[in-house]
Parts: C-alpha cells; structure tokens; sequence
C-alpha cells in the first residue's frame, strides 16, 4: 500500500478509536445508572427511606442508614474546614519556599493518594482504640475529615491562588496588616472556591465505606443517633457524637453480600438515595462554581 | 501581638498533615511490631497460604499479593490504553465543544462512589461475562478487575490530557509543517514530548487500583488463593482487611494485629508509587512552564 495512503487511513482509523475509547467510560455510566434504576426503582418509596433494616427484604428500609449519613457529611465538613482553610491559607499566603514548605507539599501531594483504607486503619489505631471513642460517630466523622483534608486544602489553595494581588496591595495601601487583608479581603473573595472544595470533600465523605468499616462501623443499626435537639435544657445535646451508627454505602454493602436476591433490590434502592446525595452535591459544586466566574471579574 | 498568635495557628495547621503521616506510621509501625513478635518474618514473605482465621494459622502474605496483582493487572490493561487513546483524542483530535462537554462527563465516573461499582460488578458485568465465559465463577478477579479499570479510565485520561495541552503548539506546527498526519503529530510529537506526565497518570492509576477495595471485597470473594487465573474466587489485601474488620475480631489478637501488618504493606507499596507519580508530575511542570 502506498505510504500516503497508510497515513491517511490510519489517521482516520485512530479517530474513530479515540472516539470510541472516550465513550466507553460513558456508556458504562448509561449502563449503571440504567440496571440500578431497573433493579431498584420498584423498591425506592416513603416506606423504604422510613423504616430500619430488615430480615424481610420487603419491610427492609434505610432511614438508619440516610440519617447516618448526614450526621456523618456535616460533621466530616466541619472538622475538615477550619484546619484545612487555615493550612491553605499558610501555604498560599505566609509559605516561604524552604524546606518545610516543601515537605509539607509534598506530604499532602502524597496523602491524597494514599488508600482510603488506611485512613481507615489509623482511625482504629487512633480514635477507637488509643481514644476509646469506640465506634461513635465522632471517631468515623475524625477519619473521614483526615481523609478528606488533602482535598480540601488543595481545593482552597487554588482558590486563593485566583484572587490577584492587585487586591491584596489596594488593601496593604490603606494600611490594613497582612491578616486583617486576609480575613477582610482574600478568603470573603475565595469563598466560593472554597466552598466548592468543602462540598466536594463532603460528597466523597458521603461514598466513602472501607475506612468506616474498618473501624467498625455497624452493618445493622435498627435505632438512631441521639437528637441533637432536646426538649430540656440547654435544648441541645451531644450525646448523639458518641452513638454508634452505620451509613448508606455500608448499608448497601451489607444489602449487596447477602445470599438472599431479594436484598439486592433494596441495595440498588439504597444506591439510587446514594447516588442522588452524591450527584446533587457536585452539581451545587460546579453550580457555585459557574455562578462564582460569571458574577466577578477582576 | 494577635497576629502572630494567629500565624502560629496557620503554621500548626499546614504541619497537621505532617502529623497524619506520621500518625498513620505510628498506629500501622506500632500493631506490626507486635505481630511479627508472634509470626516471622520469612513465614510472612514466602509462605504460601493465608488462613489466620482458621483453626491451623499459615499467615503467607503472597496469596494475597497475587490477588491484589492480579486485579490490578487486568484493571490497568483496561484504564491504560483505554486512558491514554483517550486523552489523544480529546488533546489533539477533538473540537473545543465536544471536549468542554466529554470531560466533565467523564469525571462523574470519578464521583460514583466504589461500593457502587461493587454492585455494577457483582451483579451486572459478572453474569453479562458468564454468558462469554461459561466456566467464570459467580466471584472472580476478571469482572471487577474490568469495573476498576472503568473505574480508572477518568484518573488516566484527564492527567495525560493536562500533560499534552502542556505541550507547546510550536512542535506540534513543526511537525505538520513537514507534512506529519494527526496521528504522527500525537504519537511522534505530542506524547513523548508529555511522556513523564502521562507516566504519571499512569502510576497514579496502578497506585489507585492496588488501594481499591470495595469493588473487589463485593465482587472478587473473600478466598485467599495463590493464583493468576482471573476466573476463580480470590482475596486481595485490601478486602482482607474489611473481612476481618467485618467480624467481632478482639483488639490485641493476631488476627488485629494482621491487618495492620497487611496494611503497611499497602502504605509502602502505593507511598512509593505516588512519590515516583508526582516527581514525574513536578518533572513535566518544570519543563514548559
């Protein structure tokens, strides 16, 4: 064949190969969403998002499971925010480059690789056991905030990293100090970036199951956490910090190993909740975002 | 005065990642110790079964390094060229509008969390495989294995996309000035000029998969097996840890104490991985930048 002719075509046949190379990964997605849609839609109800677990798989229900969850999101959010805003804020803001900062960089680079099971494990080493925090809320909230941190510190640092320093300089020149610059101006302009850091930290917090198994998160929780609001006073309470819990995705796992079929509808259920949690999540992450870039222009 | 309370807290704050690492050192150094007290340290690299929660104890690690190995191998045959034809194609092949559509598609199979996959696994892929592979047990490496690969494309793709938009148009007008093709572009020019991101990705990628765990503990069975065959039951590291886990194991008997021993395996093996993946990436940084 003449060479001419071999280039032209194989340029064209690599074509189609990296179109189709590039729609795979969405038609798994397609595929997924359409068998777990199929397989648990005839399940998903008040019923079901009301009710504990079951040895029935008809009466079972998530409502242990979606509760933990939540508790579970907002705390992992409000441990992970102060320190890794305020880290970032070093890093970007007051670093020098030397050694430390290097170190440091390097360390995060690295801790956001590493698996999500070890996190798993230092929080057993660390929070159940050398703590006694036993298989409390608190204990998985603090592992998934170490597990989450990298990506909240990065997320921010990128952030800040976006405001210019025409601002900084216009707020130094009315002679404002470095933190008063920082706490006035930098971090209220990088809010939205930070905020959509946090948000996707969360929603990997929501997915997360190996670290909150391995420390010993319960498969069958048939109560709820304590209230956070009580009827006495001081009308709050923190008890629920220390109950024991379980979530969605171990819930699923649990629906997922069992023998029985009929689990596996209450499983693709609960991955529906799951996946809508997940979705609504980064999509109020782009959508700050998006709103964010349009709004201001520097 | 106030400020520099402040810039204190700032400083502790970035030295707590510091702190993790070696809390993560410390917890995983700490149990290990103590289990190679009872089992040597030979029996733990060369013996050949891993049964510590049976009656007779082997406590063999390779059975399941060959099952992490073995998922991993299949995952990345799947997430490597898959990611990197892939990355060629939205670089140097697509218009603008269709990559400004594809990619943020693509990172939603990032966000789907694993234990979904699990499900996608077990009970999707597997018997869709079955009726290819009549003798595929109802567990098995290959079907997760591929789900992970799935799983990794995005990971692959999106890095190695960043690396060759990196490179600069320059060489590439270079090229098609001599009459180069597309595809003589991408693969003469383009993809050794970003060769250390790409490898990069790639890395990032096995050190993704060797971690993975829900997939494999819903999908590949809880079977410590020395084997390379894709089609039978097996156990990787990582799903040994949430079956053990997943049982009342009291704290302080050997079978705690395994955990922690197979874990800071895992630790060095995926530390050292990602530390050759971002010297690379600083590598390809430093070059065009």
């Amino acid at each position: 064949m003449d060479r001419k002719v071999f280039n032209k075509w194989s340029n064209r046949i690599f074509y189609i190969l990296g179109l189709l190379a590039t729609l795979i990964g969405l038609a798994v997605l397609v595929a997924l969403l359409l068998d777990v849609l199929s397989d648990g839609l005839g399940r998903l109800g008040w019923q079901f998002l009301t009710s504990y677990p079951s040895r029935r798989p008809q009466e079972a229900g998530i409502l242990s499971a979606w509760v933990g969850t939540v508790w579970i999101m907002l705390l992992t959010g409000l441990l992970a925010l102060p320190v890794g805003i305020m880290a970032a804020i070093h890093m970007e803001e007051y670093g020098k480059k030397n050694w430390l900062t290097n170190l440091i960089e390097i360390n995060i680079a690295n801790l956001a690789g590493v698996p999500s099971i070890i996190y798993g494990l230092l929080g057993l080493g660390l929070f159940v056991r050398a703590m006694q925090l036993d298989r409390s809320i608190i204990a998985g909230a603090a592992t998934l905030a170490i597990l989450v941190m990298p990506i909240v510190i990065m997320s921010a640092r990128e952030a800040l990293r976006a405001i210019p320093s025409s601002i900084r300089e216009a707020s130094y020149a009315l002679g404002a100090t470095k933190w008063q610059t920082i706490w006035h101006q930098v971090i209220p302009a990088a809010m939205p970036g930070i905020m959509t850091g946090i948000i996707l930290a969360m929603s990997r917090a929501v997915g997360e199951t190996a670290p909150l198994i391995t420390i010993g998160a319960l498969t069958y929780v048939a109560f709820l956490p304590t209230s956070p609001i009580s009827s006495e006073f001081p009308f709050f309470s923190i008890q629920g910090l220390f109950d024991p819990f379980t979530v969605l995705p171990i819930q699923i796992f649990n629906w997922v190993s069992r023998p029985q079929k009929g689990f596996f509808a209450d499983a693709a259920a609960g991955i529906i909740v799951l996946l809508m949690i997940t979705f609504a999540m980064n999509g109020l992450a782009v959508w700050i975002r998006h709103r964010h870039q349009k709004k201001i222009r520097w | 005065m106030k400020e520099r309370f402040i810039e204190g807290a700032l400083f502790l704050s970035a030295l707590f990642s510091i702190f993790v690492t070696l809390g993560i050192i410390a917890v995983l150094f700490f149990e290990t110790f103590g289990f190679f007290k009872e089992v040597s340290i030979i029996d733990f690299l060369t013996d050949t079964q891993w049964t510590p929660l049976f009656a007779e104890k082997h406590f063999g690690i390779l059975p399941l390094f060959t099952g992490t190995f073995l998922t991993t191998l299949i995952a990345i045959s799947v997430a490597l060229p898959v990611g990197l034809i892939s990355a060629i194609y939205l670089s140097e092949y697509a218009s603008e509008r269709i990559r400004t559509v594809v990619k943020p598609l693509l990172e939603v199979l990032a966000a789907v969390p694993t234990v979904v996959y699990g499900y996608f696994a077990l009970l999707f892929v597997t018997p869709l495989l079955q009726k290819v592979i009549p003798d595929l047990a109802g567990f098995n490496a290959l079907s997760p294995g591929i789900v992970m690969g799935v799983m990794i494309i995005p990971i692959v793709s999106s890095l190695s996309e960043d690396a060759m938009h990196a490179v600069p148009m320059g060489l590439r007008e270079g090229a098609y000035a001599l009459g180069a093709t597309r595809l003589q572009v991408a693969t003469r020019v383009v993809v050794p000029a970003a060769f250390s991101g790409i490898a990069a990705s790639f890395i990032l990628g096995i050190s993704r998969a060797v971690g993975e765990t829900m997939i494999l503990a819903i999908a590949a069975g809880q079977q410590p097996r020395l084997t390379l065959n894709p089609l039978v039951p097996l156990e990787t590291v990582t799903a040994y840890i949430v079956q053990v886990s997943l049982g009342d194991t009291p704290t302080g008997t050997i079978e705690y104490k395994t955990i922690f021993a197979v874990g800071i395996s895992l630790f060095v093996v995926t530390f050292v991985l990602n530390m050759i993946s971002y010297w690379l990436r600083q590598k390809f940084r430093e070059v065009y930048e």
